[in-house]
């Protein structure tokens, strides 16, 4: 049975569909981390964000975080979804699913996922203002 | 050599797709020391080289037939 599931779509990300994947019948914990779009960023108005994906590479990302975290807190399964294309106010982003027998390894599981993915997937959010847009950095 | 590009590194390279002329194989540092050459803001932004969709070592060779390319600081999530 597959424990991951990693998906990048330029539609809707479905948070029923990733909870539904993860949920287990010998797990009581489901942990679940959504992203969503604001609509300011350091004082400006953002009116949305476009994000661009390295695809290939990004699964294969996503997946060995997944691993990573089913390896290190014993968790159960992980799903990890991101959006592609323009996403606006209040869209998910990103949806991270994590389910496991206690909660507290879901919980550090989720954390870790969410972590991880911001600093190594190759994934970059373009940032649309009033007046103009850029890329933005973690490492401006 | 073909060199994809993302994000603000096909702003800075005008590119999405980099066709160098460059010797192979090639040590991933040396790749670096080139492209610093063609592309100065590469440098001052910051990147990592991505070869066959993993992250590269510096002492790792890139052939002609490898997928390289280019990773800018990552700002998903």
């Amino acid at each position: 049975m597959e424990h991951i599931w990693v998906h990048i779509s330029d539609r809707s990300l479905s948070l029923d569909e990733a909870y539904d994947f993860v949920l287990d019948e010998s797990c009581g914990g489901n942990c679940l981390f959504i992203g969503t779009a604001r609509n300011q960023n350091q004082g400006e108005t953002v009116t949305h964000l476009d994000f661009e994906t390295y695809e290939k590479m990004a699964l294969s990302e996503m997946r060995g975080i997944a691993e990573e975290c089913i390896q290190r807190f014993g968790v159960r399964k992980v799903a990890i979804l991101h959006r592609s294309g323009e996403v606006r106010q209040k869209e998910k982003a990103v949806i991270i699913a994590v389910s496991g027998v206690h909660r507290a390894e879901c919980f550090d599981a989720c954390r870790h996922a969410i972590d991880r993915l911001k600093e190594r997937v190759p994934i970059w959010k373009k940032e649309f203002l009033l007046d103009g847009s850029h890329w933005v950095s973690e490492r401006p | 050599m073909r060199i994809l590009c993302f994000g603000i590194a096909k702003d800075i390279t005008g590119e999405k797709e980099l066709d160098l002329e460059l010797e192979t194989p090639m040590r991933v540092d040396n790749l670096r020391v080139a492209l610093a050459e063609r592309y100065r803001d590469l440098d001052r932004l910051g990147y990592m080289l991505a070869v066959n969709e993993k992250y590269a070592q510096d002492d790792e060779l890139v052939r002609s037939e490898d997928e390289v390319a280019i990773i800018p600081p990552v700002s998903g999530g």
